[in-house]
């Protein structure tokens, strides 16, 4: 290998666009083979620090060297803190009304009728404009993210607590269980994703929790799938044949072993997915089958924009939709950082950007 | 394992998926809440006649095992019955609908295909560089529209703003000239996110085939650089396009339902979503069936024609 860089660097032969492959340091012998001269220079001088700290340290460097990916993480932090903070959040219970977060961002009460005209066009005291009804879009866009991403988020984590366990089942214990296991997801995965979840809408009804239901059951898939395959590969493995030899225990190596090396793939899908879901749930909400017709989803926003276009409102279209369009490419935008900055077996002579989008595209493929 | 044997083994394996398949779209009458008559005759109150018909007429008193033999064996002569609510046959709107989506689904492909190949090779042999870069951000922006957001967009733009386009289809057959116009914008509509995924993949694996010890030699020998990269590169990274064919259907698919409401362009996506509006059951379970097993079929005849092409897949 080390005659590589010379070769590509020859007159004639000059391999145009892989100079970005001379940052790899092959002599990097941690268990992370990618990472830059500085940061080895670090972790000399803190010596010390265990090997699984540093490892996070080191996944932690890469992702903050990667622009685009901070520049995702932005957007996503800043559209959680405007959804949050956008109007007081309130819970009753037994009869006490408990005030969770008394800020509101929004200047209106994004469900209250005629704050302003009806359809209004953008204005000082409208940004977004108004829509049919007379409600301000610029606060029913900034309460609507509450939808959004508390779908996006609690279908991931739901589905990634029904996948992983299935799928590491599925993957350690084999034989019968692996079989009934796959053969279901197999399944499943016949059934396009938004036509499975518009199935069973149709079978739950409406509603918020339904919604989260319906995303749940079609999300789990991909990653038992994915877990499964990361376990078979890695049992294979031969640090696992000697753990196993030094007469460590199954639940030694599982922890220890298995899971530490499975979780990236499924980190990057998960996050990923999280746009999938939140677009998928936009999909529902524009179709009819989301929430209520009123609430201030950024889907169900959009459901009666077909019409009002028509008559040429276009506010009522575009600012819930840039909302959505901004949030789903800042979560690919910090998926595509994660992917590379956890990705450790890259194959030698692979440059870094090489492998974006490749990772996760050999998940879909193994999702198939 | 020989192509004829391999083929075999493969189309076994999809026969448990389509049983499944069918038993969970079977499964719809019983698992929506009310009772299965009220289900059947579309929650339109029915005279006890006319519920005791419908109880003869599916079975409704026999174990459920019967039930769902019955169904099957109806469905594999593609009897789906009637709709409680239209009245019309199942099967015939069915016929009617599915070739448009067709049209469009395979429109949008084509359109996929001829912007996402040249992408991935310009990105991929620029790798690193400004083009690289601004193809990667394209691709995430492709991936990240929401596809019914982006035809309403369209729709305004070209169709109420402009007035090249009517926002409706036209009263005309599918091959005529106006309704091809019309197709123009749902195609790119449809088209974009697909697009998009075939531009990262290709990205991605044509990346990763340029460094190979093969394209060292090609060019050694002093191959055009044109020589190299379309017909030993681009070659091999094409497999890895093929491999997510099946999942670029079901993206179809899923962008079909949504983009035909934009459209209002009648095929199945729109019949769905019309039927569960209506709670019409026996139309939701036949189109959820059709489309389930149009994928899967399609992704059997993508395994073959993938292990056709590239025999080490067999032993896999």
């Amino acid at each position: 290998m080390t005659d590589r860089e010379p070769t590509a660097r020859r007159g004639r032969l000059r391999v145009e666009g892989f100079e970005s492959s001379t940052e790899r340091s092959l002599e990097d012998d941690t268990a992370w083979p990618r990472s830059v001269e500085r940061d080895r220079e670090q972790s000399r001088t803190e010596g010390s620090v265990g090997r699984s700290r540093s490892r996070w340290r080191d996944i932690w460097r890469r992702f903050r060297s990667d622009r685009t990916a901070l520049l995702g993480a932005a957007i996503v932090a800043i559209l959680t803190v405007l959804a949050v903070f956008a109007w007081p959040l309130e819970v009753t219970t037994l009869g006490y009304r408990i005030t969770l977060q008394p800020f509101a961002l929004a200047p209106y009460d994004p469900g209250e009728l005629y704050v302003g005209p009806t359809n209004a066009g953008p204005s000082l005291a409208h940004p977004f404009g108004t829509d049919w009804a007379g409600r301000d879009q610029f606060s029913r866009v900034l309460a609507g993210g509450r939808y959004s991403l508390s779908i996006g988020a609690l279908a991931v984590a739901l589905a990634l607590c029904v996948g992983v366990p299935l799928g590491a089942i599925a993957g350690y214990v084999g034989g019968w269980v692996d079989e009934a296991i796959m053969r279901v997801v197999d399944i499943l995965f016949a059934f396009p994703f938004l036509v499975l979840a518009i199935a069973i809408v149709a079978v739950l009804g409406q509603g918020y929790w339904n919604v989260v239901a319906a995303l749940v059951i079609t999300g789990w898939l991909s990653y038992a799938r994915l877990i499964r395959g990361e376990i078979l590969s890695v049992r294979e493995a031969e640090y696992v044949t000697a753990a196993k030899a030094l007469g460590a225990s199954d639940r030694r190596i599982v922890a220890r072993h298995v899971v530490p090396n499975a979780v990236a793939p499924v980190i990057v899908q998960a996050t990923l997915n999280v746009g999938t879901v939140v677009l998928a749930a936009a999909a529902l909400g524009f179709l009819g089958l989301g929430l209520s017709p009123d609430s201030a989803e950024w889907g169900t926003m959009l459901a009666d924009g077909r019409s009002s276009l028509l008559q040429g409102h276009w506010h009522i279209t575009v600012f819930p939709g840039l909302a959505l369009f901004a949030f789903v490419l800042a979560i690919n935008l910090v998926g595509d950082g994660l992917n590379d900055a956890l990705e450790p077996r890259l194959e030698d002579g692979e440059s870094r950007t090489a492998h974006r989008g490749s990772r996760t595209h050999d998940v879909e493929r193994r999702d198939r | 394992m020989s192509l004829g044997t391999y083929a075999l083994r493969r189309t076994l394996l999809a026969v448990p998926v389509l049983v499944g398949v069918s038993a969970i779209t079977f499964s719809f009458v019983h698992l929506v809440p009310g009772d299965a008559i009220d289900v059947l005759a579309g929650f339109q109150g029915v005279d006890p006649e006319a519920r005791d018909a419908l109880r003869e007429e599916y079975g409704l008193d026999d174990p459920i095992w019967r039930q769902y033999l019955a169904w099957v064996t109806d469905v594999l002569a593609l009897e789906f019955g009637e709709s409680p609510i239209t009245g019309r046959d199942v099967g015939a709107t069915i016929a009617e609908r599915l070739p448009r989506t067709l049209a469009l689904g395979v429109a949008a492909w084509l359109l996929s295909l001829a912007i996402g190949i040249p992408a991935g090779i310009v990105a991929a042999l620029n790798h690193g560089r400004p083009a690289d870069e601004l193809t990667r951000l394209g691709a995430l922006a492709g991936i990240a529209t929401p596809n019914f957001w982006l035809g309403l967009v369209l729709l305004f733009i070209f169709g109420v703003h402009l007035g090249w386009v009517r926002v409706t289809p036209p009263d005309a057959g599918l091959a005529s000239l106006e309704m091809l116009w019309f197709m123009v914008l749902p195609t790119i509509t449809l088209g974009t996110a697909s697009a998009a995924l075939i531009t990262r993949l290709l990205r991605a694996s044509m990346a990763r085939e340029l460094q190979k010890a093969y394209v060292r030699t090609a060019r050694a020998k002093g191959l055009r650089e044109r020589t190299v990269v379309l017909k030993h590169v681009l070659r091999n990274s094409l497999t890895a396009v093929v491999t997510v064919a099946g999942l670029q259907l079901a993206i179809l698919v899923d962008g079909a339902v949504v983009v035909e409401q934009v459209f209002a362009w009648p095929g199945m996506g729109q019949l769905v979503v019309d039927a569960v509006d209506q709670r019409d059951v026996p139309l939701i379970q036949a189109s959820v069936l059709v489309i389930a097993v149009a994928v899967v079929l399609a992704n059997l005849l993508v395994d073959l024609v993938y292990a056709a092409l590239d025999p080490r897949v067999r032993y896999r």
